[in-house]
């Protein structure tokens, strides 16, 4: 189970809770398994089996760079953040 | 391990490219040169918001010289879809129509046709025989203003707000009300620019083979070959691009506004076209970074512990969607620790160019705002200023409002560092005249490191050098701290190493110039790809000597008795197998970021309002400084930066929207007459997650000195400043509204 | 319009060329005679960049006309350097780093080079005062200063030799 941060906007979809545990091995599947768990969040993360616009996923407070692919395990903290580039 | 566990990192070798740089002959974009080369003129929009309702080009493709004609109808209206082409997710449609403008114009310089002509004398009048006519539209300049109901919209739809970014942790609500002190203070900061001494330049030939060829100036080649690609409906292999000297950026050369206009006219005029900016097309056609809005609300227990934080956000997009206020609303908070936070974030769309990227974007502004009333509450507490920071810096574990904790990172480190700088004990010194007045501050900030992909390829010679190519263009010397990284695992003198930044045909995909991260991904590329030529190495020695297992240490080849230097191994390349050549790419996690902390020291002249920099120290987290001279280069050159923003700087717009100081005499800039000498300190805390510690540094420093000089100016005078520039008419209408 | 034969001597070389009336000597320089060394950052006179020596004395070359130097002598960045060996000032800019993205630099050295062919021993503050039209937006100024104080030392010391 992967510690998934819900990001603020999306938390009435969760009622209201900052975290939720989610099965899977990868980011991709812990979404997915997240959608099952709270349905209203279909398409809020992920569309068409990319990110949504302007999301980014760092795992264990790192951007990742593999995106739904980025392997998890039990331990791992999951978070959606705003894309950055920087100067 | 400290630096000096290492032969070359940490050490300051002259820059290879240094000869070519001070003799002229470094080839910047607008010096290439090109037989049969047509010079382009580009038609701007005089009006910041209006309809299109005829652009014709019939005189202007008549006039003697002309060659060719473009605008927007030219590029191949592919249906619109949403690409990340390196600057984050972006409708086709935006990217095509900030280079030329479709329909409407949605700034004042919003580029609307372009000429090509055989003299750029010819161009520059033809374009001037373009008719437009234009119903003018009501515009807006402010996210306030843009925010209203009511207000004139961009892109149509009910709103002007193109994102709202929203962070909550805890319970900033109930926290404030068991605080022992609340300041909520509200800050406002104009639009400035990048201010890069080079405009943006650019030649493209499309070529009889169908291809294009780019040469230019710009952070990231393969966005370039990327956007280029996309915006004319070519495969991306048909464009390549190779990237010229650049002079300077700052995050404005990333976007891309003339390659694809410069590949349409030489499309149809079947030769290669230049493009060249002028200043004013620079300030009115590309940049700037955003003006802001802020209402920062923060509580502290009676011991200065800070419990709860709230932040409003208004930042201008410009014409298209996709500001910076996602990084400003990550960083607002960042350098403390602090459990109950809510961030809100607004992207708001006003007629001025689309903003772009500056040095750390975005969280200058939200530093001001959040470093100001910190600065405050340690006032009321009557609190050493940095102690405060200190009880309550971010640290290992600290988490962020938007999720994620931090590793290891400096924020201590640097507090600390200040606080034990001499400069933080000096004494102030006496007023130079009696209407002067004295005071110190200071101030602290963050930025990330991104990630992004980066290659490297290194070939051995004979004669024990090694050339070594990669994809990132050089702004401040990286082409020297990525050969370090190589050097330092080769085990040879940086010198030996030969490093050229090449075009997206010749190296892999490599990432921009930007988000603090060349020396850091490029570096690891270049750390890798060393590594790969020092194994192959082994496998020719351990033939040599027919040995199973050889040693490598220090530029020493070994096997039991046996030894060779990397040199003499190179030299018997050709009969141990033929060419040595090593290679790498990563993609490495955006990691670390560095936390930089500035003391100001000013004096402000009572009856003008002018503000003098007495003294400034900069401190910086670095991980670990590859070349210690352009560490601290990158952190005077940030803190300058911050200095004009502070107290100078700002796009000063017309109620019609035109920009009315788009020179480099109105637009102040600081001068070397203007700042004193920059002191630094670097402190050291490695980035766990690089091969030698490496933290991106070129941003993070420009994040606290406007709000570090704010605070020194209220240190001196009594009264705060809540809007950025503190020119002198602010500082002295804000003394005047204190008497 | 017609063009006007120009004649002058660029960095100790005679060069004869053509310019329009209106085409200012850093067109000249860097599209008719191809040396680009010299840069254009604003064409009016305010950063520097184009800095060039016009009958000894420091000019913005963007301000002069290519017809106002019929006659005259001009010193460009490529001129700085005696041969193989690196001017003073082109060796303290690379030693002290006083240069990132290096297109200021052309404009600065040539500045300074003029300030130190007069002032051997200038203070930290005439090189601020004397360099004050040369915009650097990489550097911070920091490393620039302390590069032509190296170089101003490396001269004096030189000359005593
Ligand atoms: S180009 Fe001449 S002063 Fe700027
Ligand atoms: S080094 Fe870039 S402008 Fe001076």
């Amino acid at each position: 189970m992967a510690h998934v941060h819900i990001p603020a906007l999306l938390r009435a979809a969760t009622a209201g809770r900052e975290w939720v545990e989610a099965p899977g091995t990868t980011v991709g599947e812990v979404v997915a398994g997240l959608e099952e768990l709270c349905p209203e969040l279909q398409g809020r993360l992920v569309c068409e089996g990319r990110l949504v616009r302007g999301m980014a996923i760092a795992v264990d407070g790192e951007i990742s760079s593999m995106g739904l692919l980025e392997p998890v395990d039990g331990e791992t903290e999951v978070q959606f953040i705003a894309a950055i580039s920087g100067g | 391990m400290s630096t000096s566990s290492y032969n070359v990192i940490g050490t300051r070798p002259p820059r290879h490219d240094g000869a070519d740089k001070v003799t002229g002959r470094a080839i910047y974009a607008a010096d290439f040169q090109m037989n049969g080369l047509l010079h382009g003129a580009m038609v701007r929009s005089t009006h910041a918001h209006a309809i299109l309702k005829r652009v014709d080009t019939t005189k202007a493709a008549a006039f003697p010289g002309v060659v060719a004609v473009v605008t927007a109808d030219d590029f191949p209206q592919t249906p619109d879809r949403i690409v990340d082409l390196g600057e984050g997710e972006t409708p086709v449609s935006h990217l095509r129509g900030n280079v030329l403008a479709k329909g409407k114009v949605l700034y004042q310089g919003h580029a609307i046709a372009a000429v090509a002509a055989t003299s750029l004398q010819a161009a520059e009048q033809a374009a001037k025989l373009i008719e437009v006519e234009y119903e003018p539209l009501p515009c807006v300049l402010t996210a306030v203003e843009a925010m209203a109901a009511g207000a004139p919209l961009l892109h149509g739809g009910d709103t002007n707000v193109t994102a709202h970014v929203h962070h909550a942790m805890g319970d900033s609500e109930a926290a404030f009300a068991g605080a022992a002190i609340v300041i909520e203070r509200e800050f406002t900061t104009a639009t400035v620019h990048q201010g890069y001494i080079e405009p943006h330049a650019a030649t493209v030939l499309w070529n009889n083979d169908g291809r294009v060829n780019v040469w230019c100036s710009t952070q990231g080649s393969f966005v370039v070959r990327d956007v280029v690609s996309c915006l004319l409906d070519l495969p991306v292999s048909a464009v390549r691009v190779t990237p010229t000297e650049i002079g300077g950026g700052f995050g404005g050369k990333i976007p891309v506004y003339l390659e694809p206009v410069a590949a349409l006219l030489s499309k149809k005029s079947g030769r290669p076209v230049r493009l060249v900016m002028s200043r004013r097309d620079v300030f009115e056609g590309s940049g700037p970074t955003p003006g802001s809005m802020m209402r920062v609300k923060m509580g502290a227990d009676a011991d200065g512990k800070l419990i709860a934080a709230q932040a409003f956000l208004a930042y201008e997009a410009g014409a298209y969607a996709g500001g910076m206020v996602g990084a400003g609303a990550m960083c607002v908070f960042a350098a403390y620790d602090i459990a109950n936070q809510t961030i809100d974030g607004y992207d708001v769309l006003v007629n001025k160019p689309s903003t772009a990227a500056y040095r750390a974007p975005g969280a200058p502004n939200a530093a001001f705002a959040t470093e100001s009333v910190v600065d405050e509450i340690a006032r009321k507490l009557k609190m050493d200023p940095l102690e405060l920071r200190l009880r309550n810096a971010s640290r290992e574990g600290t988490r962020r409002a938007d999720g994620p904790k931090f590793r290891r990172v400096g924020c201590v480190e640097v507090i600390e560092a200040m606080q034990a700088h001499p400069h933080y004990s000096a004494p102030l010194g006496e007023p130079s005249h009696a209407e002067a007045k004295r005071g110190r501050g200071v101030a602290i900030g963050y930025w990330f490191n991104i990630g992004l992909p980066s290659s490297c390829v290194i070939s051995v010679n004979a004669d024990g050098t090694a050339n070594l190519i990669e994809g990132s263009t050089d702004i401040g010397g990286t082409r020297t701290s990525i050969a370090m990284q190589a050097a330092e695992v080769m085990g040879i003198p940086v010198d030996r190493i030969h490093p050229a930044v090449v075009d997206t045909d010749t190296i892999g995909y490599t990432g921009v110039t930007g988000g603090s991260r060349t020396t850091y991904a490029t570096g690891w590329a270049a750390h890798d790809a060393a590594q790969d030529v020092i194994r192959q190495m082994k496998l020719r020695a351990a033939k040599l000597w027919q040995a199973e297992a050889v040693e490598f240490a220090d530029g020493v080849f070994q096997a039991g008795e046996r030894q060779m230097t990397f040199a003499e191994l190179a030299g018997k390349m050709s009969e141990t197998g033929g060419p040595v050549v090593g290679q790498a790419s990563v993609n490495p996690r955006g990691a670390g970021g560095s936390f930089a902390g500035v003391i100001a020291d000013v004096e402000v002249d009572t009856g003008t309002g002018k503000t003098t920099i007495l003294r400034f120290t900069a401190v910086q987290d670095a991980g670990r400084a590859i070349h210690p001279s352009y560490v601290e280069g990158q952190m005077q050159g940030g803190s300058v930066q911050g200095i004009g923003w502070a107290l100078n700087e700002e796009y000063w717009m017309n109620p019609e929207g035109r920009m009315m100081n788009a020179s480099l005499l109105d637009y102040r800039m600081p001068t070397i007459l203007d700042v004193p000498m920059i002191d630094t300190q670097i402190v050291e805390v490695p980035n766990p997650a690089h091969p030698f510690g490496v933290r991106g540094v070129g941003e993070a420093n420009i994040v606290s000195p406007p709000a570090g000089i704010a605070n020194a100016i209220r240190d001196a005078i009594g009264v705060r400043l809540y809007h950025l520039p503190m020119n002198p008419p602010a500082v002295a209408a804000a003394m005047g509204g204190q008497k | 319009m017609k063009k006007t034969y120009v004649s002058m001597q660029l960095n100790g070389e005679p060069v004869e060329f053509l310019a329009e009336p209106s085409q200012t000597l850093l067109e000249c320089l860097r599209d008719t005679l191809h040396l680009t060394g010299t840069k254009e950052g604003c064409g009016d006179g305010n950063c520097g960049s184009c800095c060039v020596m016009l009958d000894g004395t420091l000019v913005t070359s963007c301000l002069v006309l290519g017809v106002e130097a019929e006659g005259r002598t001009v010193t460009t960045i490529e001129g700085i350097a005696a041969g193989q060996k690196l001017h003073p000032l082109q060796k303290a800019f690379i030693d002290h780093a006083a240069l990132q993205c290096g297109i200021c630099t052309p404009g600065f050295i040539v500045a300074a080079k003029a300030l130190l062919d007069q002032e051997p021993d200038p203070s930290e503050e005439r090189i601020r005062l004397w360099l004050a039209n040369n915009l650097c937006r990489c550097t911070g100024y920091d490393k620039i200063v302390r590069a032509v104080q190296a170089a101003a030392k490396e001269i004096r010391e030189e000359k005593q030799a």
